[in-house]
């Protein structure tokens, strides 16, 4: 499932509905993304995103990770909007037979959401609001898949 | 056609979308277009290799024809997770 929202949601509670749901898989891995606290006083994460594309973009990476790992399903959760230090971003979990489908595939789904998916942010601290700047390492990140 | 800013891109030409009627052949040649308009279209669209185009919402390069295309949106590399 893929969920793009601007309410704040509960990842443990997330976790276990997806836990649930895939009873008897044997490997639940997740992730989850949380807004850091940076010195010099971060007050707010601004995230924006491109509405019908970040949703089609989820899709495909998702149904990319399906299909390359033996994986009974994918969570990918993910907010937009003002968030505060603290707040979680997003998560994914996976779930599989084995640990190492569920692993892998958890760490393809970060890897390219973080690069192929159309979210922006921007920190806003005391000194003013800045757009965070993509690393020349996520980008490389996806060469190893 | 529409054509969408994101981020950035937004910002610095101060506005999310507009209509923009073109025969421009490529992307390219929308960015070379764009770029003769104002001061502020220049300076967002100075360095190409520093965004990213998506064509009816899916990546493709700058040199990747326009022909059919309902939605083009510029925008810096993305920063999700």
């Amino acid at each position: 499932m893929i969920r793009v929202q601007a309410m704040p949601f509960d990842a443990g509670g997330e976790l276990n509905v997806f836990s649930k749901s895939v009873e008897g898989a044997g490997a639940v891995v997740s992730f989850t993304g949380v807004v850091r606290d940076v010195s010099g006083g971060l007050s707010a994460m601004e995230i924006e995103h491109y509405p019908g594309m970040t949703e089609k973009a989820l899709g495909a990476i998702r149904a990319d990770a399906m299909q390359r790992w033996q994986l009974v399903d994918a969570l990918v959760i993910h907010r937009f909007g003002r968030l505060d230090a603290g707040e979680v971003i997003m998560m994914v979990a996976t779930a599989s037979r084995h640990r190492k489908d569920a692993f892998e595939a958890a760490e393809f789904l970060m890897d390219f959401l973080k690069s192929r998916a159309p979210f922006w942010k921007k920190e806003v601290t005391t000194d003013g609001a800045d757009w965070v700047v993509s690393r020349d390492e996520d980008e490389a990140a996806l060469k190893r898949w | 056609m529409q054509v969408l800013y994101f981020a950035w891109v937004r910002e610095r030409i101060g506005l999310p979308r507009e209509e923009i009627e073109t025969t421009a052949a490529t992307v390219n040649d929308l960015v070379a277009e764009l770029r003769a308009r104002e001061d502020r279209y220049d300076v967002a669209f100075a360095d190409t290799s520093a965004l990213r185009v998506a064509l009816d919402q899916e990546l493709v390069e700058f040199d990747a024809p326009l022909a059919g295309v309902r939605e083009v949106a510029f925008f810096p590399p993305m920063t999700g997770g």
